[in-house]
Formats: structure tokens, C-alpha cells, sequence
């Protein structure tokens, strides 16, 4: 019973940083309908960006807790500058292509930025500094940490807010009338460039959140880390039916409750025979039984054609 | 802006698709205050023009002169800006979106609340918000939409559809009202408080522009008449002189028994 709520307490933290990054994923989907695969790579440059500006800052002796929420800051504002940029350099010019061709440069932009990354910050991993007081605390046999409470009751203000944002605002309004039908919105007055731009910017300052998050957790960053991370809630993201946002919010905490009820119970069913290393099997096998089962995902709808 | 005179004004447009001339040297001026009817047997080009009007194609060659300013290659959002506004023949509202929301957004072009208002909410963007969402249902109430504002676009019957497109059109302040068959697959019932509607517009001030193949409406509707066939005006006029144009009844309306 411990086990088994110590893999909940687990599952929900990491779910609802999946559940954010899959936002991002969702969202472009929702929007242009192209995977925008270089969005776990906008995590780990997040994640960089916050160790070394955290680092710089601490340097200069600028109090621990402020020097945390700058970093923050400054890694969402990078992360949107990258964002921005990547969606006018490697998707804007290929809008009228097939679809085929900016599967490829996001791709290829996936690439640049890990290998970018790799010469910044070296192939080493990070150890990111631990500089609040990490108290942990006991439910119920579980033991989850102030970290994990912070990044779960974070996640779970941004989502709420992003769903306000989207659902009662004159700009949420405009993002979802672009992604219903581009020509008429663009007919009420809505310039689809910034729409599409905006929307890039948040999915990146969501990213960049992410990417501390996990970091932050682990203690851990790395310039390869984006990469599962990004499969995952990319995974979230289909399972919950991609460009739908509650879909990715519930994909995402469910994916983290599956992974990590897999880890902690795989070594009994299968008689030791398979270790809780297998862990990223789960997400995996997740994403082929959607993909075969229910395409459309959990709360997706049956997409129609685009004209 | 000038009181009366050409609101609209097309010189030698030219659209070509490929080797395909969809519009060739087609040049006409709409007044403001007028409801001006373009007709034409399928394919001569009518949506095409309308394509051009609003921005989603640019044309091959020649401009057009809105409300005093050219245009050869306008944006579709800054033609909208300029006050001209569109419904489409097959209805292209936003179905997922609520009959109001639908109406809110035809609201963004005068509006302009932007990234900062949807993350801080303060007074000003709440107040706007507010102000959009009354004018909206005044508009749906307008146009003659009484189903509860929240019914999605996509349960709206079909005739509700036609009226909520032209809410959402009108919600953009437009100066030009630009209708692609509006009477399109309309019982006569539909049709007959599609021409109230309609004239009401056009008493409110806004000039209308009108696509149709309902004959009968446009020659009760329409101030003055263009006749459109493989891409060129063949005619222009009062409808009642189009109406007996050898030219016009040879091409369109020869068809039928007249």
C-alpha cells in the first residue's frame, strides 16, 4: 500500500510536468497541425538557461530565493525568444508546404539545438543547486518533498490559467478561432502571424517552467534531456487527443501515473525478470496501444480533413 | 471619408489560376448606401472577385480603391480593419465555438486587448470584454438568432447559420457588407426575412454587396445589378434594364423561361 501511494504521489508530479509540456505540443497541433518535435529541446534550454543563470546570479551573491525566481524568469523569456524564432525560421516559411517538409525541419531543429546545447554546455550533466530547504514530508506512508509539492500546485495554477486565458479572453478567443478555420479568422481582423507567434511563445514559457521543474526535482540538467521528455509528453499529449488542451493536461498526469505505477510494480509481475529501469518501456507501449486503438486519443475528437 | 460617392471602386482586375483566367479585366464601383448585386452563371468568377475583395487571393493585375485608399495586395486582417466584411457560400463559422464567441470575434478588429490584458485582467481588458460580449448579443438579437448564446455554431440550424455569419460580418463595423449567397439552399420563408434583414442593414448605413443566384431576390433587393460570365462584366445597370440585356439573357438568363 505504501508502494503503491508513494508511485501515486510520484506519477502526479511527473504527470503534471508532462501534462505542461504537452500543452505545448497541443497547442501548435491545435493550431497549425504540425508536431512541433524540437519543443523538448525548448525544455532542456529552459532548464540550461535557469542552471546558468541560477549559477551567475549566486555568484554575484544575489539571495538564493530571489536569484531562483530570476532564473525562472529569465529562462521563460528565453525560451519565448527561442520559441518565437523557431516557428519564423523553421515553420512560417513552410505553411504552404506539404506536410511532410516542416516534420523535417522541426527535426532538423531539434538537432541544431541538442548539438547547440552540447557545445554551450558541455556533454556533462549538471548538478542543479538545491537551494531551498527541501523538507520532506510523510502521507500516509508516502513521502513526497517540498519541491514535488511546489511543482505540482505550480503546474497545476499555470494550466489553470492557460485554460482561462484560452477560454475568456479576447486572445484566447483568436487562438481558437485560428485553429478552427484560418481564412474567416483572419477576416474578423485577426492577424494569424501574431496569433500563431503568441501561441509558440507561451507552449515555450510552459517548456521553460518544465524544464526547471524537472531539473529542480532530479537535481539534475543535461543536453540530452530534452529528448525523452519530449517523446513523453508528446506521448501525453496523443494519449489525451492531440490539440485538445484538457486532453493534454489529463494525458499528461495519467501518463505519469501509468509510468510510475509501471516502475513500481514491474518487478512482481514479472517475477524480478524485468527491473523498474524498464520504466520508459510503459510510455512507449502507451503510445502504440493509442496510436492502434483509439487514434483520436482519450478526449480527442475524430479530426476532420483540413480543405 | 467622403459623404456620398464610390465606396468601392475595381479597376481592370485581372485573376489568373495557372493559364486559367478566373477574372479578366473586370472594372466596377459600388456607392455607398447601395445594395449592389453581382449575378453570373457558375464559375464566371463571382467568388473569385469576392476572394479579391477580402484579401485571400491577390489579383493578377489591376487594384481596387476602398473608402478613398488602394489596395492592389491588401491583408486579409487589414482589409477587415478598413471595413469590409464577408460571409462565406458554404458557411465556414468557427463550429466548436459558441454562437456568441462566434460574434466576439468578429468584435477583434475594433478591439485591442492583447497578450498582456489575457495574463494581468485588469479593468480595462474586463471592461472591454464586457462591452464585446453585450454588442454580440445585440447582434445576435439583431439578425434574428433566439436560441441561448451558448448553443454551439455547429447546433445551429442551417437558416440560423446563414444569420449568425452575417452577425459575426456585422460585428466587424464594416462600411461594406459583402454576402456570398446568402439565400443559398433557403426555404421561401427563409429567403423572404433574408430580404427584411437585409434591407434593414442597408438603412442602418452599411452598403451591401450582394452574390446570389436567387434571380428574384436580387432583382427585388438590389439597387443596381453586375452580370458576370467567364470572368468579364458583361452588363451593369438597374435591374430591370440588366434583366432584358440580350447579352446578360444569352449568357445566364436565356436558360430560363423569362
Amino acid at each position: 500500500m505504501e508502494i503503491f501511494l508513494q508511485q501515486i504521489v510520484n506519477g502526479l508530479v511527473q504527470g503534471s510536468v508532462y501534462a505542461l509540456v504537452a500543452l505545448g505540443y497541443t497547442m501548435v497541433y491545435g493550431i497549425l497541425g504540425l508536431i512541433n518535435f524540437a519543443h523538448g529541446e525548448v525544455v532542456m534550454i529552459g532548464a540550461m538557461l535557469a542552471l546558468s543563470s541560477l549559477t551567475a546570479m549566486l555568484g554575484w551573491g544575489v539571495p538564493p530565493l530571489l536569484a531562483v525566481l530570476l532564473s525562472m524568469v529569465l529562462a521563460m523569456l528565453g525560451c519565448m525568444v527561442l520559441g518565437y524564432s523557431i516557428e519564423r525560421i523553421a515553420y512560417r516559411p513552410l505553411r504552404h508546404a506539404p506536410r511532410l517538409a516542416p516534420l523535417i525541419t522541426a527535426i532538423g531543429v531539434s538537432i541544431v539545438l541538442q548539438n547547440l546545447a552540447m557545445m554551450i554546455w558541455g556533454r556533462e550533466y549538471h548538478s542543479f543547486p538545491q537551494l531551498i530547504a527541501n523538507n520532506t514530508h510523510t502521507v500516509g506512508g508516502a513521502i513526497i518533498n517540498d519541491i514535488q509539492i511546489i511543482i505540482f500546485i505550480l503546474a497545476l495554477a499555470i494550466m489553470a490559467g492557460l485554460m482561462v486565458v484560452v477560454h475568456r479572453t479576447r486572445l484566447g478567443r483568436a487562438m481558437r478561432a485560428v485553429a478552427e478555420d484560418q481564412h474567416a479568422a483572419q477576416l474578423m481582423g485577426v492577424d494569424i502571424n501574431r496569433v500563431i507567434s503568441i501561441t509558440f511563445m507561451l507552449g515555450s514559457a510552459m517548456a521553460a517552467i518544465a524544464g526547471v521543474m524537472v531539473s529542480a526535482n532530479y537535481g539534475l540538467a543535461h543536453y540530452y534531456m530534452g529528448f525523452l521528455l519530449g517523446l513523453k509528453a508528446f506521448t501525453a499529449a496523443v494519449l489525451g487527443g492531440i490539440g485538445n488542451l484538457r486532453g493534454a493536461m489529463l494525458g499528461g498526469l495519467l501518463l505519469g501515473l501509468i509510468e510510475s505505477l509501471g516502475a513500481g510494480y514491474i518487478g512482481d509481475i514479472t517475477g524480478g525478470f524485468l527491473g523498474s529501469n524498464y520504466q520508459d518501456v510503459f510510455a512507449f507501449f502507451v503510445l502504440i496501444t493509442v496510436l492502434v486503438f483509439r487514434p483520436s486519443g482519450l478526449l480527442g475528437e475524430r479530426i476532420a480533413e483540413r480543405a | 471619408m467622403t459623404g456620398t460617392g464610390a465606396l468601392l471602386q475595381f479597376t481592370s482586375i485581372g485573376k489568373q489560376f495557372g493559364g486559367l483566367s478566373a477574372l479578366s479585366d473586370v472594372s466596377l464601383h459600388i456607392q455607398r448606401g447601395e445594395i449592389y448585386g453581382l449575378i453570373g452563371p457558375n464559375g464566371a468568377g463571382k467568388t473569385t472577385l469576392f476572394n479579391v475583395l477580402t484579401g485571400l487571393y491577390q489579383p493578377s493585375v489591376g487594384e481596387f480603391r476602398f473608402n478613398g485608399t488602394r489596395y492592389q495586395a491588401g491583408k486579409p486582417h487589414v482589409l477587415a480593419q478598413a471595413g469590409i466584411a464577408r460571409t462565406f457560400q458554404n458557411i465556414r463559422l468557427f463550429a466548436n465555438l459558441t454562437a456568441l464567441e462566434n460574434v466576439m470575434i468578429g468584435r477583434h478588429v475594433r478591439t485591442r486587448a492583447g497578450v498582456f490584458g489575457a495574463l494581468l485582467r485588469n479593468r480595462v481588458t474586463r471592461n472591454e470584454e464586457q462591452a464585446i460580449a453585450e454588442r454580440a448579443r445585440e447582434l445576435l438579437h439583431y439578425v434574428g438568432i433566439d436560441k441561448p448564446a451558448q448553443t454551439l455554431a455547429k447546433h445551429l440550424s442551417y437558416g440560423e447559420q446563414r444569420r449568425l455569419e452575417i452577425a459575426r460580418a456585422l460585428a466587424t463595423d464594416p462600411l461594406l457588407l459583402a454576402l456570398d449567397e446568402p439565400a443559398a439552399g433557403m426555404n421561401a420563408t427563409e429567403t423572404e426575412s433574408l430580404k427584411t434583414l437585409l434591407q434593414i442593414i442597408r438603412s442602418s448605413g452599411i452598403t451591401v454587396l450582394l452574390i446570389e443566384h436567387d434571380v428574384k431576390l436580387i432583382m427585388g433587393l438590389c439597387d443596381r445589378v453586375a452580370v458576370l460570365d467567364y470572368g468579364r462584366k458583361i452588363a451593369e445597370g438597374v435591374p430591370e434594364r440588366v434583366r432584358n440585356d440580350p447579352a446578360v439573357i444569352a449568357a445566364y438568363l436565356g436558360g430560363e423561361d423569362e
